[in-house]
C-alpha cells in the first residue's frame, strides 16, 4: 500500500506541471479493476510507447468475469475526460476489434495536454452490462501509468 | 430559488477552496524549491521546456496528399497562393488575406476578399501541426481547407471550371510537372460549380459525372500544391524561446525577459491559467472551446464548431473522399471525431499565440482591437451568447460548462498588464521563412 501511495505521489507531483493543476492526492492509478457492481474485472493496456500528446494511439482492454473467464462478444463504449476542466475526450474512441477472446482494441485515443484524465468504459454483453472508470496522468512527452 | 442561489454560491466557494488547498498539497509534495534560474521550480521548469520551439515535433505528414513534399509541388503552390487571377475581380490571392509580410494575416476584424467575410483570417505558419482547419475546424486537411475561400462568394468568387481552365492557361507546366497531363478542357462551360450562383451550379449540374470528376481533381491538386507550400513555412525562434532554453540548460538566462516579461510569464502558466489551453510549442491545444467571447452580430451568434463537424464528414474534399490520397484506416481523426458533445455549441480553436502582439484585432471575428482587452475578457468571464463559456465567473455562485475544479482567472490591473507584458515575448526575432509569391 504504502508503495503504490508513493508511486501515486510521484506521479501526481509530475501532473503538477500540467498548467499548474495538480491532479488529486488519492488518484487510483491500478489498471485493473472491477467494475462498478463487480460483475467483470477489467484490464486496461496503455500503448508500450508512451504516445506524444496529440497523437492518435490505440489501447488494449481485457474483459473478465469475476472468476477471471474471458468475456467475448461484449459492447464497450469509451468516454472519459479530464475532471478537473470539465471537458471531455478531443476524439471519440471506439473499440473496433475483438483482437483474441476478451481481448479487445480501442482505437482513435488521444491526449490533448498533460494532467489527469478519466477513461470510463461501459460495457455490454450476454453477461449482463456494467461500468467502469480508470484513472491516467499524462506527462511530458508521453502518457504514464 | 433565492435559497438554492445561495446554496450554489456555497458549493462553489467550498470547490474553490478545495481546488486551493489541492495545489498547496502539490507544492508541499514537490517540495519548496526556489533552485534555478529565476527561482523556477523543477515543474515550473518542465512547464516552460514544453513551450519551446524545439519541442514542436516535425509537422505531420497528410496521408491524404501524396504530394506535400515534393519541392515542385511547393514552388507551384507558392505561385498559386500569389495568383490574384483566381479570383472574380482579378485583385484577390490567398496572399491578400493571409499575407507573407504580416505572418500570413491581415490586420482586420474579418476577412476581405471580393466581398466582407463573418471570421478572422487565421495565420498559416504551423498550421499542418491541426487536425482541424478554419476556426470552426470544419475541414480536416490544409489542402481541403485551402479550396474553400476559392469558391467561397465573398473571398475569390470563383468557380471549379474557371479555376481548372485558368490553371491550364497561367499555370499548365508546372501543374503537369507534378500531377501530370490536365484531362482535355475544351467545351467546358467557362463558370460552372457546385457551391456558384445558380446558373454555376445548373451549368455544373449539366456536365457528365466523368468531367465533373476530372475537373475537381484538378482543382483537388490546387489545394495539395498550396499545402505543400504552406507545410513549407517555419516559425522562427521567440525570445521565450531563447530564455527557455537559457533556464532548461541552465545558462545564464538573465536580461533575456524583462522583470515585467518574466511576472507575466509566470502568471501565464500560473493562476492565469493561459497554458491550460495555450500549451505546447505553438501554445494552443488545437482544441475548441466556449470562452464567451461577444458574437460580432449578437442577432446571429457563431455556433463554432457544433455545425462544422456534419460539413467536414461530408465534405468531398475530406480524407475518406474520392480525392483523398490516404486508404480509410489512416483517417483517423475523421473517423474518431467528436461531433455530439454540447460543449462543441459555440466553441473555436485555440489559436497559437506565437506573434500575436503582432497580430491585432483578436478572438474569431476579431472582436477586441488589444491583447489587454483579451486578457480582461477571461477575467470578466461573460457569460456565452451561444452554448455555454467554459471559464468561471468570479462570485457568480454557478458551475460553468462542467468545470467543477476550475477557478475564476482573478488579476490585478498591475498582472494584466504584466500578462500582456509576456505576450510581447513571443514573436519571431528574426524574420520568418522569406516566402513572399
Amino acid at each position: 500500500m504504502n508503495r503504490f501511495l508513493s508511486t501515486t505521489l510521484t506521479l501526481v507531483a509530475i501532473a503538477a506541471t500540467a498548467g499548474c493543476m495538480s491532479a488529486p492526492p488519492n488518484l487510483d492509478l491500478s489498471l485493473t479493476r472491477p467494475t462498478v457492481d463487480h460483475r467483470f474485472v477489467v484490464t486496461l493496456q496503455p500503448p508500450a510507447t508512451p504516445p506524444a500528446l496529440n497523437q492518435l494511439h490505440a489501447w488494449q482492454v481485457r474483459l473478465a468475469s469475476a472468476e477471471g473467464a474471458p468475456i467475448a462478444h461484449a459492447r464497450i463504449r469509451v468516454d472519459g475526460g479530464m475532471p478537473q476542466h470539465g471537458h471531455g475526450l478531443p476524439t471519440r474512441p471506439q473499440v473496433t476489434q475483438e483482437l483474441a477472446d476478451g481481448t479487445y482494441l480501442i482505437e482513435g485515443m488521444k491526449f490533448s495536454m498533460t494532467g489527469w484524465w478519466e477513461i470510463r468504459l461501459a460495457i455490454d454483453s450476454a453477461e449482463g452490462a456494467d461500468k467502469v472508470s480508470f484513472n491516467t496522468v499524462v506527462t511530458e512527452p508521453g502518457a504514464r501509468r | 430559488m433565492r435559497r438554492l442561489d445561495t446554496l450554489a454560491w456555497l458549493l462553489g466557494s467550498l470547490m474553490a477552496a478545495s481546488a486551493a488547498l489541492v495545489v498547496t498539497w502539490a507544492q508541499a509534495a514537490t517540495g519548496t524549491p526556489a533552485a534555478g534560474a529565476d527561482g523556477w521550480s523543477p515543474d515550473e521548469r518542465a512547464v516552460l521546456a514544453s513551450l519551446g520551439l524545439n519541442r514542436l515535433p516535425p509537422v505531420p505528414i497528410d496521408p491524404s496528399n501524396a504530394v506535400e513534399r515534393l519541392p515542385a509541388a511547393v514552388e507551384l503552390g507558392r505561385r498559386l497562393f500569389g495568383d490574384a487571377r483566381f479570383s472574380r475581380n482579378g485583385e484577390v490571392s490567398c496572399a491578400s488575406c493571409h499575407d507573407p509580410r504580416k505572418q500570413f494575416q491581415d490586420g482586420v476584424q474579418v476577412g476581405r476578399g471580393v466581398g466582407t467575410g463573418s471570421r478572422r483570417s487565421m495565420p498559416i505558419v504551423g498550421a499542418g501541426h491541426s487536425p482541424w482547419l478554419f476556426w470552426d475546424g470544419r475541414k480536416d486537411s490544409l489542402w481541403a481547407q485551402a479550396l474553400g475561400p476559392l469558391e467561397d462568394a465573398v473571398e475569390h468568387a470563383s468557380n471549379r471550371t474557371r479555376l481548372v481552365q485558368l490553371v491550364a492557361a497561367n499555370h499548365r507546366r508546372d501543374y503537369e510537372a507534378v500531377f501530370g497531363a490536365l484531362p482535355p478542357l475544351a467545351g467546358l462551360p467557362r463558370d460552372a460549380g457546385p457551391h456558384g450562383d445558380a446558373a454555376e451550379r445548373a451549368a455544373w449540374a449539366a456536365m457528365d459525372a466523368r468531367q465533373r470528376d476530372q475537373v475537381s481533381r484538378v482543382f483537388a491538386n490546387m489545394g495539395k500544391a498550396i499545402a505543400a507550400y504552406e507545410k513549407s513555412l517555419r516559425h522562427e525562434p521567440s525570445r521565450l524561446d531563447r530564455y527557455v532554453e537559457a533556464v532548461v540548460t541552465g545558462r545564464a538566462a538573465q536580461g533575456i525577459l524583462q522583470a515585467q516579461e518574466l511576472r507575466g510569464l509566470r502568471l501565464f502558466i500560473g493562476k492565469a491559467q493561459c497554458v491550460t489551453c495555450h500549451n505546447g510549442p505553438l501554445l494552443s491545444d488545437r482544441q475548441f472551446h466556449n470562452t464567451g467571447v461577444p458574437p460580432r452580430d449578437p442577432a446571429r451568434p457563431d455556433r463554432g464548431r457544433a455545425q462544422a463537424t456534419a460539413k467536414v464528414r461530408s465534405d468531398e474534399f475530406n480524407c475518406l473522399g474520392p480525392y483523398s490520397d490516404a486508404s480509410p484506416d489512416r483517417c483517423q481523426e475523421l473517423r474518431f471525431m467528436v461531433s455530439d458533445d454540447p460543449s462543441l455549441e459555440g466553441a473555436f480553436k485555440t489559436p497559437g499565440l506565437r506573434g500575436v502582439a503582432q497580430r491585432a484585432p483578436y478572438m474569431h471575428a476579431g472582436q477586441f482591437a488589444a491583447l489587454e482587452q483579451v486578457v480582461r475578457h477571461y477575467v470578466a468571464a461573460p457569460p456565452a451568447a451561444v452554448g455555454r463559456s467554459e471559464l468561471m465567473r468570479r462570485g457568480a455562485g454557478g458551475r460553468a460548462a462542467g468545470h467543477d475544479a476550475r477557478t475564476p482567472i482573478e488579476l490585478t490591473d498591475a498582472e494584466v498588464a504584466d500578462l500582456v507584458s509576456f505576450l510581447g515575448t513571443l514573436g519571431a526575432e528574426q524574420a520568418p521563412t522569406p516566402a513572399a509569391p
